[in-house]
């Protein structure tokens, strides 16, 4: 594929130089967001919770393993907008591999650029906090960027209809508001039964042991419909379990506040330390926004603590079988040094 | 628990040599370091006097001992630590406290061992154990069978599967060891093993499986990590330390590497590692099976390079979690603002090359495999695969300054991609020139297509350039390949000097990137620093002073080794205690000088013209220091001067009168100082005529060398032609020179500190072995026993003539033969010696802070005793020949060894005992091979005469043997290796029936053939400590009779030079 010089623009006007595949007519527009794994492109490409987002790769070389086949996807696509890097592999290896990652991103019309000196974006991105931006073949300055916070992503990547999986003893509900194909596969280690409904879709009155409540794009105050739906449920004192922007969900059904933080937590390596047993862990997180721990109701605590920032990273009831956690347990791409949590929701039910 | 003892005793690793190096300098200072921050008294125990972690401003008290069981137990017995360290001074160490262990020591003296129990180290130690504790967590290992009978061999074979890996027992070098790939071939084979060992290993066959390696940590509480895992280039077969290395790994997807990294963990938590360990992996490419290789309970090279490749300072950390810290606990010294719980994320890659000087020891062939042979290791960072690999190439300093102009043409490129070699490397680089496909090249060497299609993709950039016009994008897409202005040059016929304006017009220069252990997520104010083309902007501005850049030494080497890092590591401190910015630059991944808290800002790059000048051209430097890392940074002082940057110190044009040797002759004859006959060498024919003229033998030298590369003794015409051909492979650019040979003369060194030409401070060593064996290789005595006062009042008068002349400001270093009341000066080299350390420890005087404040003009005394001591110090070489199948180990006038050990004692032979010991060497039973050549045979007999009368059984050859009887010394007679009967001496050698062997070769001239070399050969392949030298020998005798059953008393460093430790305060660079 021939590559022209193309830019990446950032709101406040800044720019960096690479190159962009010479078809690659159109703008691409998204919230600019970095991740510094090393690994684990295929299944950050296809999280949900980058909708919307153009990801910058910090690890120069990406591509290098090739794209191993859909059973690793963390979905059916990609959903990041637009992809940033130094280095696209020009040549992959791995026993795994099926194709390379730039013809992956072309078959699935995903826009990128690379060339792009990704360290001095972060180190932007870092002291000015995520930024809209946009990838661009010309000289062309687009006139507005789109505004990632306004837009109800998570409707944009929910299950419109639900889906059942498993035929074990225990029902569990799923609130896909954008889920990793990994946290079903956690799941379904056990002998569960799944109902993976939309995100607001009214299970209430339905009958299961416990629900789960998964990750997702974009702001959590956006999620009406599932923190009215959350509330009923958690009176019902059936075993609840949050990842990510299911954990901003349950502080948001419970009264407490959610923040944006800077430029959120993107990487495989955040310490975090369960507060109860003072062990540390290593966790894979993907989260722009953080629950405010002020704002936690008397009979809540926090259960895991940051070590870099001491953001909050779990919550949990102190009585009720109520738990959730910020980073990603079920990890892919990252470490699996918290798939325990599985196991402890599997036993509360 | 916290660890509440008050005193710990930390076991270095000793002299450096193949397969432990200078990493443990870096470990063993961080652990000190880390220790001092608690409050916590070190005790030091390493002989190796060239280190940091033995200066006096480190560890409390350092014993410069030999790391033994009887001198270590002694400094137990005396200092009564509370706690030992065991993993910070490599396998020396681990095995030392071992023993220690066994022996009961520490329980007795109640010190307990920090870190890792030693249970778990010993699992991890003992092959059978590790295997059988992997069993029973579910983690694969490596099938293995030991067989007695060709019928057990196959039925082994059988459950491992075709094909397997046979090994015989016992055998050296390898023999016997081969793939096998049938029931047939195995039958053959075995029977053809089992007629020469009782024994053999079937194994899994794991050639061609790709290796990687992680760096594990884990504290007490259980909280594990693993730091940075890396990937070899060169697959299985070849030892890690023999492999190109590239961090992180690059072809794992993230599902591999969890897995891995998930039995990194697993494996950790199970030996309840508490500190640091490795674990290398075999991964089938096949199908991602896998095999768990090994596990280092300890600090390792790995770990050094780990350490340097992401930032986080491993053995520090280490070294606080072996007191009981918790990961958590530790601050992450890089950002300042979070902890040591969490793994690096890297936004660049680094590659390791091992540094091997197998030319330089003749007979060690050039293939490598499964052992180590490689001395050093330089690494590169880089933001791209091929940027960062030819970096690494530039910084091996072997001639080439990137894959493009590697001074060899290799012959047969195939056969060393099949069969490879050192310069494997290079081989797959000329065989891509020449239009050669990933495809066979991956046939022929298993390794990964990613690494050979990068490789492929410089070797096409090369042909494409060479088409076309070097225009601006041309010019920036090839040095975003990593092809030096030097290589470019020689492609487009144009002088570096010329690509480089280009450049700079064209505004194409390379960016200043941090590490920073995040990938930018936090602000880290880190000096540690990298250059790339990958890039448009600096990470920082230039140093807001202007600094003073410090140029290291580059990769160790024979003839390279510590001692250049130590001088840099303290120009560095002393620049900063004096209010200086100091910079610095080094390619070694195995130094203290490339921790990040030694230098204001350190850059990891490489020490090239057109890097050095990169660098000092972004920080607008003050003045480059070119005179403390060796050959490689002195080197450069020229063409930097000619270039217009300042150097502190001597000038430019002074360092090339001493270089230079046409130059050095003329002022030394304007001196009126005498100098052995030489000559540059013009033609053959009358390099032929000179040699006849002033007679043989006569020595042969390339200008501009250290470690004596290519320098020989000829004995003749047909050998003086036979090293005049490898004189000029070395160094074409330079002339030959041939000079007279000196036999039978004492030769003696000083080195030295000056300003302005006036003498600051001289120490005068004195070699034990007569001229004729190169400086690096010879015992050292400070201060002199055997020199008339005549000779030293004649010796100081020529240095300050010298010094006068060449307008010394700052280290110099002098060479002197002394024959008949007749004084010749053979070599002045204006920089710090080798021998800077030593002499500084000896005489507590620091010779390189002393000549930094020269270099800055600071004022200051020049009264310093450097003669009369009441103690002596003595130098000895540490050779590394077991590691080199077939090397001859007889020191000559071309330096073999790898390392040194230096020992203060009250006399000389109380310090010569001692360092003799301290170079890993012992004398275990009083029994005694001695043939010795007729010239020195009269000598040596009053010394065996006295071994007799102690009760020594002495072993002797026919010669000696024979002059032995006639003089009524008893010895036992045995055949020389050529003469076909028993008692053979081979066979004496291989039943360790001798506990030292003493050979004295007739004449200089070694030859592989010889039965003296096959008993040199025998002695080191079988451990038996071996004396080739007759004025060592004769010392050695006398030890022997002195020394040998006695228990020597231990004396700390400070306690013998007698003085204090400084207090923590005065320790610079303390993160």
């Amino acid at each position: 594929m021939g590559m022209v010089p193309g830019k990446l623009l950032l709101e406040t006007g800044e720019f960096f130089f690479g190159q962009v595949p010479v078809d690659q007519q159109e703008p691409c527009f998204g919230e600019v967001v970095f991740n510094t794994g090393m690994v684990g492109y295929v299944e950050s490409l296809t999280d949900p919770s980058y909708a919307g987002q153009i990801l910058v790769f910090t690890y120069p070389l990406i591509g290098n393993y090739g794209v191993t086949d859909e059973s690793t996807w963390e979905s059916k696509k990609i959903h990041a907008s637009g992809v940033v890097m130094s280095e696209l592999a020009a040549h992959y290896s791995n026993h795994g591999a099926q194709k390379s990652l730039g013809d992956w991103l072309r078959e699935q019309g995903i826009p990128y650029i690379t060339g792009v000196d990704t360290r001095a974006l972060t180190m932007r991105l870092r002291s000015k906090g995520v930024i809209p931006g946009a990838i661009v073949s010309d000289d062309a300055m687009p006139q507005r960027f789109e505004n990632f916070a306004a837009k109800p992503w998570v409707s944009m990547v929910s299950v419109k209809e639900p889906i059942t999986y498993g035929v074990g003893g225990k029902q569990i509900i799923v609130v896909d508001c954008g889920i990793k194909e990994n946290i079903l596969r956690c799941l379904l280690q056990y002998p569960v039964r799944l109902k993976r409904v939309p995100h607001d879709y009214d299970y209430s009155n339905e009958d299961f042991d416990g629900v789960f409540i998964s990750n997702g794009p974009g702001d959590p105050k956006h999620c009406t419909t599932t923190i009215k739906v959350l509330k009923k449920v958690l009176a019902k004192k059936k075993p609840v379990f949050g990842i990510c922007l299911g954990t901003q969900l349950m502080a948001l059904a419970v009264g407490a506040e959610t923040y944006k933080l800077p430029f959120g937590h993107r990487s495989h390596n955040q310490p975090c330390m369960d507060l109860s047993s003072q062990k540390c862990f290593l966790t894979s997180q993907n989260h722009s926004y953080a629950v405010d721990e002020s704002t936690l109701p008397a009979d809540w605590q926090v259960s895991f603590r940051n070590l870099n920032d001491q953001s909050v990273e779990g919550i949990a009831h102190k009585k009720l079988p109520f738990f959730a956690v910020q980073f990603h347990p079920e990890a892919a791409p990252g470490p699996c040094d918290t798939q325990w949590l599985f196991q402890k929701f599997y036993e509360s039910l | 628990m916290r660890f509440s003892g008050k005193k710990v005793l930390i076991l270095g690793s000793g002299g450096l040599r193949i397969g432990q190096a200078g990493e443990f300098d870096y470990s063993g200072s961080q652990a000190i370091k880390a220790l001092k921050e608690e409050g916590i008294k070190t005790v030091l125990v390493n002989p190796n006097i060239a280190t940091i972690q033995t200066d006096p401003q480190m560890a409390d008290q350092v014993y410069l001992q030999p790391l033994n069981l009887e001198v270590v137990t002694s400094i137990i017995e005396k200092e009564q630590p509370d706690g030992i360290l065991l993993g910070f001074g490599g396998q020396t160490a681990l095995n030392l406290g071992l023993l220690l262990e066994e022996q009961g020591v520490l329980a007795k003296h109640q010190v307990e061992v920090l870190g890792t129990r030693i249970a778990a180290i010993r699992q991890t130690e003992d092959r059978d154990i590790f295997k059988h504790e992997l069993d029973t967590i579910d983690v694969k290992s490596p099938k293995s069978y030991c067989a007695t009978t060709v019928a057990a061999a196959q039925a082994a074979a059988e459950k491992i599967g075709y094909p397997v890996m046979m090994r015989s027992g016992f055998s050296l070098g390898g023999l016997g060891s081969g793939k096998i790939d049938t029931a047939q071939e195995l039958k053959l084979r075995a029977q053809e093993c089992f007629a020469a060992a009782p024994q053999i290993l079937i194994e899994e066959y794991l050639f061609g499986w790709k290796e990687f390696e992680y760096e594990i940590i884990r504290d007490a509480a259980g909280n594990t990590l693993t730091i940075c895992n890396m990937e070899n280039m060169d697959p299985m077969g070849i030892h890690t330390g023999e492999s190109i290395v590239v961090a992180p790994a690059q072809t794992l997807t993230n599902p591999e590497h969890q897995f891995l990294r998930n039995i990194a963990l697993r494996v950790a938590n199970h030996f309840g590692i508490a500190g640091e360990c490795n674990i290398q992996f075999a991964v089938n490419p096949v199908n991602g099976d896998y095999r768990v290789i090994e596990v280092n309970a300890r600090l390792s090279r790995s770990s050094a390079l780990a350490s340097k490749a992401t930032g986080y300072p491993l053995a520090f950390v280490a070294a606080k979690l072996a007191l009981g810290y918790l990961l958590y606990e530790v601050p992450n010294g890089v950002t300042q603002k979070t902890c040591a719980f969490f793994e690096p994320a890297l936004d660049y890659l680094v590659v390791k090359i091992p540094r091997w000087d197998t030319q330089k020891l003749k007979s060690a062939g050039r293939t490598i495999g499964t052992e180590m042979k490689s001395v050093g290791e330089v690494m590169a960072i880089g933001r791209s695969f091929p940027e960062a690999l030819q970096k690494a190439v530039g910084m091996l300093n072997i001639g080439a300054s990137c894959l493009s102009d590697y001074p060899q043409q290799i012959p047969d490129a195939e056969d060393e991609i099949k069969y490879p070699t050192d310069r494997r490397l290079f081989a797959l680089y000329q065989y891509f020139l020449k239009g050669g496909t990933v495809e066979q090249a991956f046939a022929w060497s298993q390794i990964d297509r990613w690494f050979l299609v990068r490789v492929a993709q410089i070797a096409d950039m090369e042909n494409t350039l060479k088409q076309g016009k070097l225009n601006p994008e041309a010019l920036r897409s090839a040095k975003e390949t990593g092809f030096s202005d030097r290589a470019l040059g020689r492609l487009f016929k144009e002088p570096e000097d010329g690509i480089r304006k280009k450049r700079l017009a064209a505004g194409i220069t390379p960016v200043v990137k941090q590490i920073d252990t995040l990938a930018g997520e936090f602000a880290a104010q880190t000096n540690y620093l990298y250059l790339t083309y990958h890039g448009h902007e600096h990470d920082l501005p230039p140093s807001e002073e202007r600094p003073i850049i410090v140029l290291g030494s580059g990769p160790y080497a024979i003839g390279s080794s510590v001692e250049f890092d130590w001088c840099a590591v303290n120009t560095s401190r002393t620049l900063r205690r004096l209010g200086k910015t100091a910079i610095l630059i080094n390619s070694n991944p195995e130094t203290v000088s490339t921790d990040y808290d030694e230098s204001d800002r350190l850059y990891f790059e490489q020490l090239t013209l057109e890097r050095v000048r990169d660098i000092a051209d972004f920080e607008k430097s003050m003045g480059i220091v070119v005179s403390v890392g060796g050959q490689i940074a002195n080197n450069l002082s020229l063409a930097l001067a000619q270039s217009g940057y300042h150097l502190m110190g001597t000038a430019a044009k002074d360092i090339d009168r001493a270089e230079n040797r046409e130059k050095f002759s003329a002022l030394l004859n304007e001196l009126n100082v005498d100098q052995p006959a030489w000559q540059s060498l013009a033609s053959l024919a009358s390099a032929k005529d000179f040699a006849r003229e002033i007679g043989y033998p006569v020595l042969i030298r390339p200008s501009y060398i250290l470690s004596g590369a290519a320098m020989n003794v000829a004995y003749d015409d047909a050998t003086l032609e036979e090293y005049l051909k490898q004189a000029s492979l070395v160094s074409p650019e330079h002339p030959v020179v041939i000079s007279k040979f000196i036999l039978d003369a004492k030769e003696l060194e000083i080195d030295g500190v000056a300003s302005h030409g006036e003498i600051l401070i001289e120490a005068i060593n004195e070699h034990i072995e007569n001229a004729g064996v190169h400086s690096g290789d010879a015992t050292l005595v400070l201060p002199p026993q055997n020199l008339y006062l005549e000779t030293i009042r004649r010796t100081k008068k020529i240095t300050k003539k010298i010094a006068s002349a060449l307008n010394i400001t700052g280290p110099f270093n002098i060479q002197f033969i002394a024959k008949n009341n007749k004084l010749q000066v053979i070599e002045c080299n204006l920089r710090a010696s080798r021998s800077f350390p030593f002499v500084s420890k000896v005489t507590t005087h620091n010779f390189i802070e002393i000549a930094t404040k020269a270099m800055l003009g600071v004022p200051q005394g020049r009264n310093y005793n450097t003669l009369e001591l009441d103690y002596v110090g003595v130098k000895a070489p540490q050779f590394s020949y077991q590691r080199l199948k077939g090397a001859d180990p007889v020191a000559h006038v071309e330096m073999a060894s790898t390392g040194e050990v230096a020992c203060i004692g009250d006399n000389l032979l109380d310090a010569y005992w001692r360092a003799w010991l301290a170079s890993e060497q012992t004398v275990r039973n009083k029994n005694i091979l001695v043939s010795i050549g007729d010239h020195y045979k009269a000598k040596l007999l009053p010394y065996l005469r006295q071994l007799e009368a102690l009760k020594w059984q002495i072993y002797s050859t026919d010669g000696t043997h024979s002059f032995l009887f006639k003089n009524g010394v008893a010895s036992y007679f045995i055949c020389k290796a050529s003469e076909n009967c028993e008692p053979n001496i081979q066979t004496v050698i291989a039943q360790r029936k001798v506990d030292l062997i003493i050979n004295i070769p007739t004449n200089q001239k070694p030859t592989n053939q010889s039965d003296g070399y096959k008993i040199r050969r025998a002695a080191i392949d079988h451990h038996i400590p071996l004396i080739t030298n007759p004025q060592k020998a004769l010392i050695m005798l006398q030890c022997l009779i002195e020394l040998c059953d006695v228990i020597l008393p231990v004396r700390s460093w400070q306690e013998i030079v007698g003085v204090e430790a400084p207090t923590i305060s005065t320790l610079q660079g303390v993160a």
